[in-house]
C-alpha cells in the first residue's frame, strides 16, 4: 500500500494536468481563459470535476457558461421604466448599476477581474462618426475611472475609433502620448499588411487593435442605420479594418458577421457597453434629433449578437409605435444578426429563448 | 536637428514595413529609371495636420437628397451616402451634403510605361505612356494585382501632389506621347482625370484610360470628349461571376462598350482568363458573338493570364491551351485581332493583317520589335488595318 504522502502527491499531481488539459482547452477563447486563471483552486476542482462529469453525459465540450446568453438594460429606475431622464451626472451610477449586475457581482472591481487582467492594455471603441449622436464622453469616463479604481493605469487605457477627425469632432482630445489615456484613430498607426479573412470578408485590421490592445471594450451607439438596418455591437467593428466602404452591399449581410468572426476580433472583445441614452429609429447612422428618442439606458452583454438581437427589437418597437414600418418591410432587416448566430459563425444567440434579458 | 524634432507636433510615426519599403522602392526605382523627380509627397503627419485641403474637390456627379444625404452619380452602384460616410470607392466624402472627391491631384503611383503595358496595341505602339493612379476603386476584384493602392483609402497609402498641369509638363518633358489614367479604376478619380486630360491635350499629347468600364452613361460621355481611347477590363461574360468575384455587375459594362463604340472612341478589351472561373468554351463562344455583333469585329481582344493574386491564391496560372482555346474562338467568330497577353513571345502577341494574314506589328512582351504599317494599311496588300497609328 502506498504511503499517504505519495497518494497525496499523486492527488496533486493529477489535479495540476486536469489544470493544464483544461487551459489548454479553453485557450481559444480568452475570456474564459482570463476567468480560469483568475480561479481559485478550490473552484478549479469544483468545475472542472463538474465538467468532468458532464462531458459524457452531453457528450460535448465548452458548456463551461451557461448556454443563454446575458443582456442588461440599466436604467435610472428599475423595472423598465426609461422615463427618467438620464443626465451626465447619472452615467457613472447606471454604468456601475450595469456592470455588476451582468457579472452578477457585488463591486465593479469583481466584474473586470473576471475579463481584464491588470497588465493588460484595454482599448475602448467608441463610436463617433455621427457627431452629436456618438458614445457619450461621460461613459467613456465612467468607464476609464472604474478601470483605473480596479488597478489599470491611465496609459494602458486607449480610445480609439476610425479617424482622429471622427473623436476631435465628437469631444474627445487627442492623445498620442504614453502619459495619460491614450486617444487616437486607425490613421494614426494605419493596419495590418496581411488579410484577415473570414467568409466574403477580406480586410486589414488596424494595429490599434491587433497591436496595442490587449482586450477591446465596444461601446456602439444603439441607432437605425439606412444599409444595415440597425447599428449596434457588430456593426461597429466596421471601424477597425481598412476596407468597410466595401461591406455596405445586401444589408451588410453576411459582412458584418464575418468581420466579426476574424480571430483577432473575436477573441479581444471581452464587454458590448451599447450607449442607448438616447437611441434612434430611423435616419442613422447619421444623428437625426428629429427621428431620436431618450431611451435612457446603457445595454450591457458579453455576446454581441444577443445585444444587437436586442436593440434590433428595440428599435422595431418604437418604429411600430410611430406608424413607421417594420425594417424588414422597408428592405432593410439586419438579417447579419441572424447570420452572426448560424452555424458557421456562432458569434451568439439571436434567439429570445436563450437571450437573459434582465432590467435593472 | 534636435530643436526640428522637439518642435514636432506628435511623435515620430512608425517606420515603414518591408512591404511598404520595396513599394516605395519599386515606385521611386521606376521613377529615377524614368527620370521623373521626386514630388512633394503627403505622410500620414500631413494629413494630421489638415494638410490634405489640395486633395479635395467637389465631385461632379451627384445628387443631393434630403437630410444631407447624396447620391452619388458616376458608377452604376448609384451609392446614397450619409454626411460623414464615403461610398462603395472609398475616395469620395459626403460633408454636410457637399460631395467631395478626397483624390484630387493626389497621385499613388507615376511611371512612364509603354503604351503595351496598358495594353494598347493599335494605339501609338511604341510609345511611352505617362501613366498615374490614385488610391480606390469602385470594385472589388478577388483577383485584382493592385490592390495595395486599388483597395485602400487615400489617408492609408503615401501619396504626391500632382496637379493637371504639372502632369501635362512631365509627361512632355519625359517624351511621352500620352498620358494614361490606369492601374487602379480611372473613374474614381473622375474630376482629377477630366482636368488632367484637358491639360494634357492643350499641350499636344494624348489620353487614354484603362477601365473596368463600369461607368454611368454621362460621365462616360463627357470624358470622351477629352481622351483618344479606352481599354476596357471585361472580366467575365456572366452576371454571376462579376457578381461573385467583382462585386460589380457585367450589364453597364456591356452598356459602356456600346457609348464607346457609338461614340467613335478607339477602344480595346481585355479578358483575363481565371481557370475554372470564366474560361468556358459556351462563354467565350457569347463573349465574341456578342462583340462581332455589337462592336464590330475589329475591336482588338486581348486573352491575358492569370496569376495568383490577392484573394484568388489558391488557383493556378492560366493554362497556355485556355488561352490558345480562347483565341480559337475568336478567330473563329471572325475578329481580326486576337491577342494572347501575359505570355511573352508568344506569336499571339503580333499583330496580323487580316486580309492577307502577314505580320504587320511583331511584338515580344512590352517591346515593339517591328512597325510594318504604312498610313494604317498593310504595306503587303494594302488591306487596312485598324488602330490610331499616328
Amino acid at each position: 500500500m502506498s504511503c499517504p504522502y505519495v497518494i497525496l502527491a499523486r492527488m496533486k499531481n493529477f489535479v495540476r494536468k486536469c489544470e493544464h488539459i483544461l487551459k489548454m482547452y479553453v485557450m481559444a477563447d480568452k475570456n474564459h481563459y482570463i476567468e480560469l486563471v483568475t480561479m481559485q483552486r478550490r473552484d478549479f476542482i469544483r468545475i472542472g470535476g463538474g465538467m468532468m462529469l458532464a462531458i459524457p453525459v452531453t457528450g460535448r465540450t465548452g458548456m463551461l457558461t451557461d448556454a443563454r446568453s446575458r443582456v442588461v438594460i440599466a436604467t435610472r429606475q428599475p423595472g423598465g421604466d426609461r422615463t427618467a431622464e438620464v443626465g451626465a451626472e447619472d452615467i457613472n451610477g447606471l454604468f456601475e448599476k450595469g456592470l455588476v449586475t451582468l457579472f452578477d457581482t457585488s463591486s465593479t472591481g469583481e466584474a473586470w477581474r473576471r475579463i481584464v487582467r491588470r497588465d493588460q492594455t484595454v482599448g475602448l471603441k467608441v463610436n463617433c462618426l455621427s457627431g452629436r449622436g456618438t458614445t457619450h464622453a461621460g461613459l467613456v469616463d465612467a468607464i476609464i475611472e472604474s478601470l483605473r479604481g480596479y488597478g489599470i493605469p491611465a496609459n494602458r487605457i486607449v480610445i480609439w475609433d476610425r479617424f482622429n477627425r471622427d473623436l476631435e469632432s465628437a469631444g474627445f482630445s487627442l492623445n498620442f502620448d504614453r502619459a495619460g489615456v491614450r486617444c487616437y484613430g486607425n490613421d494614426y498607426l494605419g493596419f495590418e499588411e496581411d488579410f484577415e479573412i473570414s467568409g466574403s470578408a477580406a480586410s486589414l485590421v488596424c494595429k490599434t487593435l491587433t497591436r496595442i490592445c490587449d482586450v477591446v471594450i465596444n461601446l456602439p451607439v444603439l441607432k437605425d442605420h439606412g444599409i444595415a438596418g440597425m447599428t449596434g455591437c457588430m456593426k461597429n467593428f466596421f471601424g477597425a479594418i481598412h476596407n468597410p466602404n466595401k461591406y455596405h452591399l445586401d444589408t451588410g449581410n453576411p459582412y458584418i458577421a464575418d468581420v466579426n468572426n476574424f480571430p483577432v476580433i473575436r477573441s479581444k472583445v471581452v464587454l458590448h457597453i451599447c450607449d442607448a441614452i438616447t437611441a434612434q429609429y430611423e435616419g442613422g447612422p447619421s444623428y437625426m434629433p428629429h427621428w431620436s428618442w431618450p431611451y435612457n439606458s446603457l445595454i450591457f452583454s458579453r455576446d454581441p449578437v444577443a445585444l444587437d438581437y436586442t436593440g434590433w427589437q428595440i428599435i422595431e418597437a418604437e418604429r411600430r409605435r410611430r406608424g413607421f414600418k417594420s425594417l424588414k418591410a422597408a428592405g432593410r432587416e439586419p438579417a447579419y444578426i441572424l447570420t452572426a448566430a448560424d452555424a458557421a459563425h456562432r458569434l451568439g444567440n439571436a434567439d429570445p429563448e436563450k437571450i437573459q434579458l434582465i432590467n435593472t | 536637428m534636435s530643436g526640428l524634432i522637439d518642435n514636432l507636433k506628435y511623435p515620430l510615426l512608425p517606420g515603414p514595413t518591408r512591404r511598404q519599403f520595396l513599394q516605395q522602392s519599386l515606385f521611386a526605382g521606376c521613377g529615377m529609371m524614368c527620370g521623373i523627380p521626386g514630388h512633394e509627397q503627403a505622410s500620414a503627419r500631413e494629413v494630421f495636420e489638415g494638410k490634405t485641403q489640395q486633395f479635395t474637390i467637389e465631385a461632379r456627379f451627384y445628387e443631393k437628397l434630403d437630410y444631407q444625404k447624396i447620391r452619388c452619380k458616376l458608377c452604376p452602384r448609384e451609392c446614397v451616402i450619409d454626411d460623414h460616410e464615403r461610398g462603395y470607392c472609398g475616395v469620395r466624402e459626403n460633408r454636410e451634403g457637399i460631395y467631395y472627391s478626397l483624390v484630387y491631384a493626389r497621385a499613388v503611383a507615376i511611371n512612364a510605361d509603354p503604351i503595351e503595358k496598358k495594353p494598347l496595341f493599335h494605339f501609338h505602339p511604341g510609345s511611352l505612356a505617362y501613366s498615374i493612379a490614385t488610391a480606390g476603386c469602385n470594385v472589388n476584384c478577388k483577383f485584382c494585382q493592385n490592390w495595395e493602392i486599388s483597395q485602400v483609402r487615400p489617408e492609408d497609402i503615401r501619396s504626391t501632389y500632382m496637379p493637371p498641369e504639372k502632369i501635362a509638363q512631365s509627361a512632355a518633358q519625359y517624351g511621352c506621347r500620352s498620358v494614361a489614367y490606369t492601374y487602379n479604376e480611372p473613374t474614381i478619380f473622375f474630376e482629377f482625370m477630366e482636368d488632367t486630360a484637358i491639360a494634357t491635350r492643350a499641350s499636344g499629347l494624348k489620353n487614354v484610360v484603362v477601365s473596368a468600364g463600369y461607368i454611368n452613361k454621362d460621365p462616360l460621355s463627357r470624358l470622351c470628349q477629352t481622351v483618344d481611347a479606352v481599354k476596357i477590363d471585361l472580366k467575365a461574360f456572366s452576371e454571376s461571376y462579376y457578381k461573385n468575384y467583382v462585386n460589380g455587375e457585367l450589364k453597364p459594362v456591356l452598356e459602356s462598350l456600346v457609348t464607346l463604340q457609338s461614340l467613335g472612341m478607339w477602344t480595346e478589351i481585355v479578358y483575363l482568363v481565371v481557370p475554372g472561373l470564366n474560361d468556358s468554351e459556351s462563354e467565350f463562344k457569347g463573349l465574341t458573338r456578342w462583340i462581332t455583333d455589337n462592336l464590330g469585329k475589329d475591336v482588338p481582344i486581348h486573352f491575358t493570364r492569370f496569376h495568383p493574386q490577392y484573394l484568388l491564391k489558391n488557383l493556378p496560372p492560366t493554362p497556355l491551351r485556355t488561352l490558345e482555346r480562347a483565341k480559337a474562338i475568336a478567330d473563329a467568330a471572325g475578329l481580326h485581332y486576337v491577342y494572347i497577353g501575359n505570355v511573352p513571345g508568344h506569336p499571339a502577341e503580333n499583330t496580323y493583317c487580316p486580309s492577307c494574314g502577314k505580320t504587320v506589328v511583331t511584338r515580344s512582351g512590352f517591346i515593339v520589335r517591328e512597325i510594318n504599317i504604312k498610313k494604317g494599311k498593310c504595306p503587303y496588300c494594302s488591306g487596312p488595318i485598324a488602330g490610331r497609328w499616328q
